[in-house]
């Protein structure tokens, strides 16, 4: 896997360095991502969702554009490196990455420092950094959605079992700061680590206080842990996912335990039932597309599409800074422009919402970009 | 607490505790053999259940290709070996040992992926499958240095379990896997709290094979050919016991053992690539514990850590694994005073 897109990548380099005989420079995006590593669950689909993007859109304003690839190994300190290495030896005109926050956090710092505008995949903490936008939904939005559902179906008091990292904390806070509102009550807050084997103790502790619903803070195939363990033990109440476990091999290793399980996700999960008028339909149908046909496999992630969104922002983008700007790609003048025309977004319709930046704020998605789906007998349906 | 939770935090502690002892006493068996740490026993335990999975889910397992590539370098390290001392007559039974035998399982298991056979089959074949995997990495990365010190051994066997933990992420991918229980049910317990079938089924494969182990070493020839090596390396030798074969033999122990273990724990935990290093490190807690060569005092041991690290996980999930390995702190220091210090011994031994 990881060949093949160093290959593709260097296909990609090669074929546009021949092309670039012509008089415009090419357009450059850096993509780090996590090719191997505990995040690689993540990171393929996020290059692959990347791949698919520029089948779609390779020429952007009559320029080329090159992707570069780069594993980040599931690792903080090498996400930073390659990010600087993207910048200084690469000449990219804007980043994109990566599977994780804490490696988010990295790029973003590098990004910031060598004044580079990223386009991140991941949720980022919110932080003052005007070079750094996400198309990733905030966690509160998407846990005030769950926090609305529990409330609609009467749920008093909901106990927390999450991954003891920055993921766990993210999706607590959110959960600690939506449910009081809604008059719900958090009773428990359980940790465990990503590589454990088992939580049968924190889910009997869980159990022992009685909650009406249980919300989870995992990701991926060890977020399925939980939902195993509360099911071994015979529990019977609501189940309440996140974002994070929208994943075709989560349900393969949940099987059953996690039937009728309610979460929340962008919309191109269940593009295929969503209403004709809903605004992301058509684009994330037309992705399902492309990413098929570049892949030659269906999509089931949420994480590819988040690399496609990344590319449309990024599209959307450079027009406008090549049209404002005289500035050629490669310059610091021109990743300047180009950050100025990425925070000032306007309703670009992506697979997963219809984004909106300004400065200051790094988030530019609204409640049109969420839906609550619910998993029944493996698929996901939409529970509007 | 409750008698209920206690009583459910202790089946789960003993089935990991069962899992740790099966772990601990390959360990043990490998160590006091050949003085290497063998990191890896976790990566077979890992294969185990990943090849277990692949062949749930009518895949030809890759670990076939690893076996037979690993048959391979053994065979010519072994013929090129026979070829200098031009002991051209043994030659035959090498290509029998490190080639033909290796290759059997590889066969079986072949012919058996992707049909729908009862699951003991399969089963059977994931076992049959690993248990050629540690012998042959030993024969070809660690035998040619069963002369060095400890820390060398050791530093080439963490080098082996980098490898092989590699190799598990290209064969089987970043995802976890879940296998089929092997048996189904669950015992409900006064109170309503359910036991699995599958638990008592773990801990009761700790209590025979342990019991096994047990008789091997005590009645057969080759179980006392082991002990005598553990003893006294030179000794054995001069009663005519061969090292390298001995070697071999703990090899295929510990990788019989990490197969079964393997299949036993793929039912109950997620199992990833690289899930097995974890056990073996708990593991290996539990023959600290055991001095690296007492037997009863690593199960003892082992059960130890399976229940500390269930209970700890009642108290504390986020700090499970710190008080789990903060366990070693006080065992290092009751051997340090109770166990006389025994110099690491640089022994004088060729071939």
């Amino acid at each position: 896997m990881k060949n093949k897109l160093i290959r593709y990548a260097a296909v990609a380099v090669g074929v546009a360095t021949l092309a670039a005989g012509a008089l415009a420079a090419d357009l450059k995006v850096g993509l780090s991502v996590s090719l191997s590593g505990p995040n690689s669950s993540l990171g393929i689909p996020y290059a692959k969702g990347m791949r698919a993007a520029l089948a779609y859109l390779p020429v952007i304003a009559g320029r080329k554009v090159q992707l570069i690839v780069l594993d980040d190994g599931s690792d903080p300190t090498t996400a930073g490196r390659n990010a600087r290495k993207l910048i200084e030896e690469d000449k990219v005109d804007v980043l994109m990455g990566t599977s994780g926050v804490p490696s988010t956090m990295a790029m973003a710092q590098v990004a910031e420092e060598d004044k580079t505008p990223m386009i991140g995949l991941a949720p980022i903490s919110p932080t003052a950094n005007p070079w750094v936008v996400t198309v990733a939904q905030p966690t509160q939005l998407m846990v005030d959605a769950v926090v609305e559902r529990m409330k609609r179906n009467g749920v008093k008091t909901v106990g927390y079992i999450g991954f003891s990292d920055a993921w766990g904390d993210l999706v607590y806070n959110a959960l600690m700061k939506a449910a009081p509102a809604a008059g719900i009550k958090v009773v428990g807050n359980e940790r465990y680590a990503r590589s454990d084997q088992s939580v049968t103790g924190q889910a009997l502790r869980i159990i022992a206080l009685h909650p009406d619903a249980v919300m989870t803070g995992g990701a991926g195939t060890p977020g399925a842990l939980p939902f195993l363990a509360l099911a071994d033990l015979g529990y019977k109440g609501g189940l309440y996912g996140q974002h994070g476990l929208i994943n075709a091999d989560f349900i393969r290793v949940a099987g059953a335990s996690a039937n009728g399980a309610l979460m929340p996700t962008g919309p191109v999960i269940v593009a295929g039932q969503l209403p004709a008028n809903y605004p992301t339909k058509q684009i994330a149908l037309t992705f399902r597309k492309v990413y098929q046909q570049v892949n030659h496999a269906p999509t089931t992630d949420a994480f590819s599409a988040y690399s496609f969104d990344g590319w449309l922002v990024f599209a959307d983008a450079a027009k406008r800074a090549l049209a404002a700007s005289h500035a050629q790609p490669g310059t610091p003048a021109f990743r300047t422009a180009l950050r100025d025309a990425i925070v000032s977004t306007k309703e670009v319709v992506g697979t997963h919402g219809v984004y909106n930046f300004k400065p200051g704020d790094a988030y530019g998605v609204d409640r049109r970009a969420r839906v609550i789906v619910k998993l029944e007998n493996g698929k996901w349906k939409l529970a509007p | 607490m409750t008698w209920e939770v206690a009583l459910i935090l202790s089946a789960d502690g003993l089935a990991n505790g069962a899992v740790y002892l099966l772990a601990g006493l390959g360990l043990v068996l490998v160590f006091s053999v050949t003085r290497v740490v063998f990191v890896p026993f976790g990566d077979v335990i890992a294969f185990s259940a990943l090849t277990l999975a692949a062949f749930e889910a009518g895949r030809t397992p890759p670990t076939i290709g690893l076996v037979l590539t690993l048959a391979l370098l053994a065979l010519a390290a072994e013929l090129w070996r026979l070829a200098r001392r031009r002991e051209f007559a043994r030659m035959p039974r090498a290509l029998l040992l490190w080639g033909l035998l290796p290759a059997l399982p590889c066969v079986f298991a072949w012919a058996v992926a992707g049909r729908t056979l009862p699951a003991v089959v399969t089963i059977v074949a994931s076992i049959a499958l690993v248990v050629p995997i540690a012998p042959l990495i030993a024969r070809v990365a660690l035998q040619p240095i069963a002369d060095a010190s400890v820390l060398v051994l050791l530093i080439a066997s963490l080098a082996l379990h980098f490898l092989l933990s590699g190799l598990g992420l290209l064969f089987f991918g970043p995802e976890g896997f879940r296998t089929e229980p092997l048996v189904g049910g669950a015992l409900t317990l006064p109170g309503g709290f359910p036991v699995s079938a599958q638990t008592l089924l773990m801990i009761a494969a700790a209590i025979v094979l342990s019991g096994l182990f047990y008789l091997l070493f005590e009645r057969t020839l080759h179980g006392k050919a082991l002990r005598a090596t553990a003893i006294n390396r030179v000794g054995a030798r001069l009663v005519g016991i061969r090292p390298a074969r001995t070697a071999a033999l703990a090899y295929g122990g510990a990788s019989l053992l990490a197969g079964l273990i393997g299949v036993l724990v793929a039912p109950v935990t997620t199992m990833y690539y690289d899930s097995g290093f974890i056990i073996g490190l708990k593991a290996f807690v539990a023959a600290i514990i055991g001095g690296l060569s007492s037997y009863p005092l690593t199960a003892a041991g082992a059960l130890a850590v399976g229940l500390v690290e269930s209970f700890a996980s009642f108290w504390s999930g986020a700090l499970k694994d710190v008080i789990v390995f903060g366990m070693l702190i006080p065992v290092l220091l009751l051997r340090s005073l109770l166990v006389a210090r025994v110099e690491d011994e640089e022994e004088e031994i060729d071939g």
